[in-house]
């Protein structure tokens, strides 16, 4: 009970906190910037205590709250960590103080203001992921547009009125879909079961017609995979990328491209279980498709930041994956990946925002050397483009490795069948590894190395506070990369239940007998 | 014709008179009044239905209007004595401009 | 419980502390001592671990040890576990990765003692100690792709170790990502092999080929993907290019990582998994004509390279050839037999060229030496006696192994034929002479110093030359320890054609001849004052820039793949997808919308009255509506 109520804190922490930004004084920005980062730490701690209390042999919701909210439309206030969220959830939580250290220094404008959107997209985020009921759901995925369109629209930079705007239309017209859909939903299954109600729960089993279900998913689907972004539903991505503040970026990246995957696989794929199978080889064709392509439009980018956006793109592709897998592994890989491209991504951007506070420039023709003129960003940096590249130890290795992994069985199990298309697809998919090469340490050899070059040198190298945060995300990437068991523990159950959801009870006894049976 | 269709033919003059002083008129303060006369239309026709169907709705929506129509003239009547005041005239096309 | 793991977690030790603490705390000079010690003393200790492993492993009958250190994941009850594994040829391998490199390391200290990066040298070959000894030992073909990828990342980190200079940067660059390329077949051959087996284990995966009947899966499929793999780490056609570019790092790291102990992990692993290779024909012969291949076309260029530390990395890459010839044959043992007595022979001629351009104050091309025999005696004997191994004079080391290696080639059964028997004697004809041209252009001769070289030319200090001497002795005397009779019963030998049964001492004599042959070819252009060297260079123009140029196969590549990929990114998804089908789609719609609210706009006048009406015709409209459908 009482880790219900600290669930209830950590979820509203960020409204007393958007209180005491209205409260304090502009004149005083340090002293919102102390609150806000102390908030947050605050916020991380109680969410690092609810991690570790979290129960990984235990099925369905932990620490829930479930007030009805407005009966007659059978709405409650139901949240809960599950094994879906658990981890992302974490890493929101983690990453709050990281974006509010890392904007310490780069936001002079509006502080309060500023500080108040981040506590309100920490606001939104979390609740998005601990929602268990659609309307709630819904609610908090709309809000979580507002402060990021402010964020865009107020802090960011030359061209930021379009690449905001182009974010909000994208994700708006998506929602829109997804209004229409959850409506229909709800009352589907009021007229089937007589049940009036939104939450995950008797949504699951709603046993939508087939016809009915291929509408609905299309436009969930939709919804999702312009958040994620799937090619060719991306092109917000870059454009918001850029021109958004380093806070900004930090939050898109690291937290915001999750909601597409994990609303793909909490809600797209097990609402609609008939017609997510019929799309498996659609799905797995775009995240391959978002692979190369975000890998090979990565090449080409001379913006620092835009490598990283599409790098982005490249990496959610084999989420998407390990999504469509359908296979434990797989699914395991899609869930660690999701989280170790939000600390890879996000600690890249973060150096990136660094880097542009000395030199006020994100071409990477200005510049060259950085290891000897930065010697400890270069390392920090190196390690995260390493991650990024997945080598083993990171958090990257296991993510990449997983998903594919999983793919890779399944597609063979698939080509065992007789369908030989999936295992071309996971052979193409694994071409990624080779282009997540290419184009990171094409950034890392233009920026760190050769002859020393940048704009407004002599450089100071990273103070104390970049030197701590980095710090942080270093360690959770070796973390996830080196000792993934004691997490990956506690979302086996829920990726069990996401695999039996979408496959079938039947379907998953199947593979389970072809793993056990070779041991 | 009984009590509620003469009710109602009532109801559909008073409606009609407003509109017609609505679309016709172009002092606004004639405006004004002539809308108040197709709420009054309007409130008729529901004391009508709802003495014809012995419910209070009906009754009670008719309440609910007088407020809106009362906070709506202590609203109008100010902006219009504002603008009368600026330019000197109340007709309603010399506000056109005022579009954006 | 057997202390494996404490082998590979010394030099992690060695790179944490010279890396984290030397770098920030003991800046320059004062640390430099610090760094020495951990930087030598772990990768001593770690050798002296594998000693004691090995002695463990002797005292318990040869049965494998190993260890498991924890599970880094299990899903659905499998594990993958960190685990380790110690047989006779992990014994074979870690003796090699850990006393060649403790050597290495040692002669690092007098070679780079006027670094600036002193400390992050010895950071980065720690830790690619670390990474190699993890894929040594590993259990599970998991634990191996780890070490395999982490001992590529610390070959990028020391090919660009001077990474002010963008050539060398980018020759790191190279490296990793043609490694990449290779390392994407190798996870496909992982993903086959769990995918049917549920394990990857390589004992298990060995046992599961052995077995019949074996499992649902083609062996030559995955010994080709698992190959792929190889031809990158071990720098076969067609993935060879990155390694002569590799040779822009110090040269101890070309003669640890590039030579002696990181390229030849490919030949380990084919070793490793000779369950698979042994039950695949196809990919078997694939190997042994790639390798042959190899081993000749990287002879020829090496013929014509100036570049003294180029020659010998072709002369790797050639190397490297024979030993995947015999794996591809099934002489496992010997293929590991020429990897231990190239281990020391290159590393000796590395280390010997690096003593050579440290007395030269950094010149590499051999056209500018000459004469250097009598300057610096200890190199000149040192790299003599390795030069000699490698052409297969006897009775040092390169001649067992190569000898075996042509005698499988001819008379295996498990795919010995002439034809690669009479490639490969051809190759070992090439290399006695490319070595002994380096020998002579290098030592021997008239001196071709300018001045200033030449006045400045010094013998190496003793920590440099010690480890030199130490490396010829074990060139010329390694060869004795026959290593695949010590492999024989994990990796047993193929067996003999019976027709050709009566060809071995021919063989012998015949290698020995050509390395002879070699001599005399390279004595007879080269000796003198080279004028005939210098006459067949002038009717071979053509044939000397093709080979100079290495076939033009990195240009080919550019063209072939690196240029379309950037032009296909740029121009079609980048420009066409990205710009004006997807961004143009959305602000034609942008447009279309903001048009039509300009074009409704207009409704809206101003004039009440006009609204009023619009009202009123809207209200009748819906009336007659109604009526209609009433």
């Amino acid at each position: 009970m009482a880790d219900a109520l600290i669930l209830n804190v950590v979820l509203f922490l960020p409204v007393a906190g958007m209180a005491f930004t209205a409260l304090a004084h502009e004149r005083q920005p340090n002293l919102v910037r102390a609150g806000t980062f102390a908030a947050m730490l605050v916020q991380f701690a109680l969410t690092a205590w609810l991690y570790l209390r979290f129960d990984a042999t235990a099925p369905g919701l932990q620490f829930a709250t479930h007030l009805p909210w407005i009966p007659e439309w059978g709405v409650a206030y139901l949240i809960g960590l599950d094994g879906y969220n658990v981890l992302l959830v974490l890493l929101t939580a983690f990453l709050g103080p990281i974006v509010v250290a890392g904007a310490w220094t780069a936001i002079t404008k509006d502080v309060r203001l500023f500080h108040a959107m981040v506590f309100l997209i920490q606001f939104a985020m979390i609740g998005t992921f601990l929602a268990q009921d659609l309307f709630l759901f819904y609610l908090f995925w709309e809000l979580m547009l507002v402060p990021m369109f402010l964020m865009i629209g107020i802090w960011g930079g030359e061209r930021r009125i379009y690449a905001t705007v182009k974010f909000v239309l994208y994700t708006a017209f998506g929602s829109i879909l997804m209004l229409a859909a959850l409506i229909y939903l709800v009352w589907q299954l009021k007229t089937t079961t007589g049940v009036t109600s939104f939450a995950f729960a008797d949504l699951y089993g709603a046993g939508l017609a087939p016809q009915a279900q291929a509408w609905l998913f299309a436009a969930f689907a939709l919804s999702f995979a312009i958040k994620v972004p799937i090619v060719p539903l991306h092109t917000w991505l870059p454009d918001a990328h850029v021109e958004a503040p380093t806070a900004g970026s930090v939050i898109l990246a690291g937290v915001l491209l999750k909601m597409g995957t994990y609303g793909f696989m909490k809600l797209g794929f097990p609402l609609f279980p008939d017609a997510a199978r019929d799309a498996v080889p659609i799905v797995m064709t775009l995240g391959v498709i978002s692979i190369v392509y975000g890998a090979c439009l990565a090449l080409v980018q001379d913006d620092i930041k835009k490598v990283i956006a599409y790098s982005s793109i490249s990496h959610l592709g084999y989420v998407m994956l390990g999504l469509a897998s359908l296979d434990l592994i797989g699914i395991q890989g899609a869930v660690m990946q999701m989280v170790s491209h939000g600390l890879t991504a996000a600690g890249l951007f973060l150096m990136v925002g660094m880097i542009y506070e000395r030199c006020h420039s994100r071409d990477l023709a200005d510049y060259g050397g950085l290891a000897k003129l930065l010697p400890v960003y270069s390392m920090f940096f190196m390690v995260l483009t390493l991650a990024a590249v997945g080598l083993p130890t990171t958090s990257g290795f296991t993510g990449e490795f997983l998903a594919l992994l999983g793919t890779f069985r399944a597609a063979w199990s698939a080509h065992a069948a007789g369908d030989s298309t999936l295992l071309w697809l996971a052979g193409i998919a694994v071409s990624g590894v080779v282009l997540g090469a290419l184009y990171m340490l094409r950034l890392a050899l233009r920026l760190l190395f050769g002859a020393s070059r940048a704009p407004h040198a002599p450089l100071a190298d990273l103070s104390a506070r970049e030197v701590g945060l980095l710090t942080a995300v270093v360690a959770a990437v070796f973390w996830l990369g080196l000792f993934p068991d004691e997490p990956m523990r506690k979302t086996e159950l829920a990726a069990r239940q996401y695999q039996q959801l979408v496959a079938g009870p039947q379907a998953v006894a199947g593979t389970a007998a072809i793993a056990g049976g070779t041991r | 014709m009984d009590k509620t269709q003469a009710l109602l033919v009532l109801a559909l003059a008073l409606f009609s008179l407003g509109l017609a002083g609505v679309v016709v008129r172009r002092n606004l303060l004639v405006m004004l009044m002539s809308m108040e006369l197709m709420l009054n239309g309007v409130n008729l026709s529901l004391v009508t239905f709802a003495n014809q169907m012995g419910a209070a709705e009906g009754a009670v929506l008719v309440f609910l209007i007088f407020v809106v129509a009362a906070a709506e003239i202590a609203i109008a009547i100010p902006i219009v004595l504002l603008l009368a005041r600026r330019r000197h005239t109340l007709d309603a096309d010399a506000y056109a401009d005022l579009k954006g | 419980m057997p202390e494996l793991a404490a082998i590979a977690l010394a030099p992690l030790a060695g790179f944490l502390l010279n890396g984290l603490l030397a770098t920030r705390l003991f800046a320059h000079r004062r640390g430099h001592r610090f760094v020495t010690l951990v930087g030598c003393g772990l990768p001593i200790a770690a050798f002296a671990l594998t000693l004691k492993a090995f002695a463990d492993l002797a005292a318990g009958g040869y049965a494998p040890l190993s260890q498991t250190l924890y599970t880094w994941i299990a899903i659905g009850g499998v594990p993958f576990e960190v685990s380790f594994w110690f047989d006779r040829l992990t014994a074979v391998m870690a003796l090699i990765v850990t006393g060649v490199g403790s050597l290495i390391h040692v002669y690092s200290v007098g070679y780079m003692k006027d670094d600036e990066s002193y400390a992050r040298y010895f950071a980065y070959l720690n830790l690619f100690l670390f990474f190699m000894l993890l894929l040594v030992l590993g259990r599970s073909l998991l634990v191996l792709f780890v070490g395999w990828e982490g001992v590529g990342l610390a070959s990028y980190l020391l090919i660009g170790f001077w990474f002010s200079d963008p050539e060398k940067a980018a020759a790191g660059k190279k490296a990793f990502v043609v490694n990449r390329i290779g390392d994407a077949g190798f996870l496909l051959g992982m993903f086959v092999l769990y995918a049917t087996l549920g394990t990857l284990d390589m004992d298990r995966i060995n046992a599961a080929f052995l077995a019949s009947p074996g499992p649902a899966v083609s062996a030559t499929l995955v010994g080709i993907l698992l190959f792929v793999g190889a031809t990158g780490k071990s720098a076969q056609i067609p993935l060879y290019v990155w390694l002569p570019d590799a040779m822009a790092g110090p040269t101890p790291v070309s003669a640890l990582i590039h030579a002696a102990t990181m390229v030849t992990a490919g030949v380990y692993m084919v070793a490793r998994l000779s369950g698979i290779y042994v039950n695949a024909e196809g990919a078997s012969q694939l190997v042994a004509w790639i390798g042959v291949l190899t081993a000749f076309f990287a002879a020829t260029i090496a013929v014509a390279q100036h570049d003294i530390k180029k020659v010998l990395a072709y002369s790797t890459v050639s190397q490297l050839g024979f030993m995947f010839l015999a794996a591809g044959v099934g002489a496992y043992g010997v293929a590991v037999f020429h990897l231990y007595t190239h281990a020391f022979f290159k590393a000796c001629l590395f280390l010997g060229a690096g003593s050579v351009i440290h007395a030269l104050s950094g010149e590499q091309d051999i056209r500018k030496m000459g004469g250097l025999a009598r300057r610096i005696p200890v190199t000149f004997a040192t790299f003599a006696v390795a030069t000699a191994a490698i052409a297969g004079l006897p009775p040092l080391s390169g001649f067992f192994s190569k000898d075996e290696i042509l005698w499988f080639a001819y008379a295996s059964e498990r795919g010995g034929s002439p034809w690669l028997f009479a490639i490969a004697a051809l190759t070992a004809l090439m290399t006695a002479f490319y070595m002994f041209r380096l020998l002579w252009l290098v030592f021997l001769g008239r001196s071709r110093l300018d001045h200033h070289a030449a006045a400045h030319v010094h013998e190496s200090p003793p920590s440099m030359t010690g480890v030199l001497v130490v490396l010829a002795i074990l060139s010329a005397a390694g060869g004795f320890l026959s290593i695949p009779h010590v492999l024989e019963p994990l990796l047993p030998l193929p067996g003999i054609v019976a027709e050709r049964a009566g060809g071995h001492v021919p063989i012998v004599v015949l290698s020995v001849a050509l390395g002879l042959a070699g001599l005399a070819g390279a004595w007879w252009l080269f000796g003198g004052a080279g004028e005939r060297a210098a006459r067949l260079d002038g009717r071979a123009q053509g044939l000397r820039r093709l080979l100079e140029g290495k076939y033009f196969v990195d240009e080919f590549y550019e063209r072939l793949v690196g240029r379309p990929l950037v032009w296909v990114s740029e121009h079609v998804f980048l420009r066409l997808g990205d710009r004006a089908v997807i961004d143009g789609t959305l602000h034609g719609l942008a447009g279309l919308a903001q048009r039509t609210a300009a074009l409704m706009g207009r409704v809206q006048t101003g004039h009440l009255h006009f609204y009023a009406f619009l009202a009123l015709a809207g209200l009748v409209g819906a009336l007659a509506w109604s009526w209609r459908h009433g």
